[in-house]
């Protein structure tokens, strides 16, 4: 017994050492990923951001088709390079709702003249009070929201082209 | 000449902002006009973490989205909301990672557990070692 005890502090510090170790090398994640998964949406009610769409009702999404709710801005690069991927998820039959945050009606019609404009409504988020009631922690994301109106996934970033099949997939077993 | 031209042409490039154009909240960089209530008000913003500088708390941060989540606990406790409240509305959102005083749960139960145990294990090991002693 003594004999196997008196290798305890070794092993012990062995286990911290390869713990502090692993910690070191490995990098960290600092995506803040929204603890709103797997919920139903949180109550929003905005407001056009465009004359030409209406804005966002929590309403619209449990009318049975999973629907995207894309948070973005016209100010954000990573936004412009997600377009014509939203562009491609629209034409395979997406239905895609937007919440811009800290925007101008001006500059959203721009953004969307030059990148495309895959949206069915555009609601306005002056100061980011949806964006906060969704835990979103940054622009571009987007949450896939089931026919229930739940929300069942959270893509956090731009989404690449390769990100493309999943989401429909995941769409498709929402359905 | 070329490379000298691209090298201008760098000199003269802004960086990219991150940021919009628009003006910040109205209550992100201004107090609430009761001081009691802007006392409570800071003393939770101290404790929130700001989700874009993740090291420091939304009110040191001058990111947009600490200013939009300061607008927003201070909007709240204006309206009387009690703190723990507003924290556990944004702990629902972001979960424990958005406050720098987290909740007791398994994943925190160690933090607490472990010194009272190692307390305990000195203790005992001490009265072994001095019993010895005087024996």
């Amino acid at each position: 017994m003594r004999r196997v005890l008196i290798w305890a502090p070794l092993v012990l510090f062995a286990l911290v050492f390869g713990l502090v170790a692993s910690g070191l090398v490995t990098p960290a994640d600092r995506t803040v990923r929204s603890a709103m998964v797997g919920k139903p949406l949180p109550g929003l009610d905005l407001k056009p951001l465009l004359a030409s769409k209406p804005g966002i009702a929590t309403a619209d999404f449990a009318k049975g088709k999973p629907r995207l709710l894309n948070v973005f801005g016209s100010w954000c690069i990573p936004c412009i390079a997600e377009a014509p991927q939203l562009l491609a998820l629209k034409r395979a039959g997406v239905e895609i709702d937007a919440i811009a945050i800290r925007d101008t009606p001006e500059a959203v019609q721009a953004f969307l003249a030059r990148n495309g404009d895959p949206y069915a409504r555009i609601g306005d988020d002056p100061t980011g009070k949806a964006q906060i009631a969704l835990g979103s922690s940054g622009v571009p994301e987007t949450f896939l929201i089931d026919g229930q109106g739940r929300i069942i996934d959270q893509h956090i970033g731009d989404i690449r082209a390769e990100d493309v099949p999943a989401i429909l997939r995941k769409l498709e077993a929402a359905k | 000449m070329k490379r000298a031209a691209i090298l201008l042409a760098l000199l003269s490039t802004g960086p990219a902002l991150a940021d919009s154009k628009q003006p910040p909240a109205a209550l992100s960089y201004t107090q609430l006009a009761d001081p009691a209530q802007e006392a409570r008000a800071k003393a939770l913003m101290e404790t929130l973490r700001c989700l874009v500088c993740q090291g420091q708390s939304i009110a040191d941060s001058d990111a947009e989205m600490a200013g939009d989540m300061r607008a927003l606990v201070r909007e709240r406790v204006a309206k009387g909301e009690q703190p723990a409240a507003i924290r556990s509305y944004l702990i629902q959102r972001y979960g424990d990672y958005v406050t720098y005083d987290p909740p007791l749960s398994w994943v925190t139960a160690p933090l607490w557990i472990a010194p009272l145990l190692l307390l305990l294990v000195g203790v005992l090991l001490a009265r072994r070692l001095f019993r010895k002693g005087s024996a």
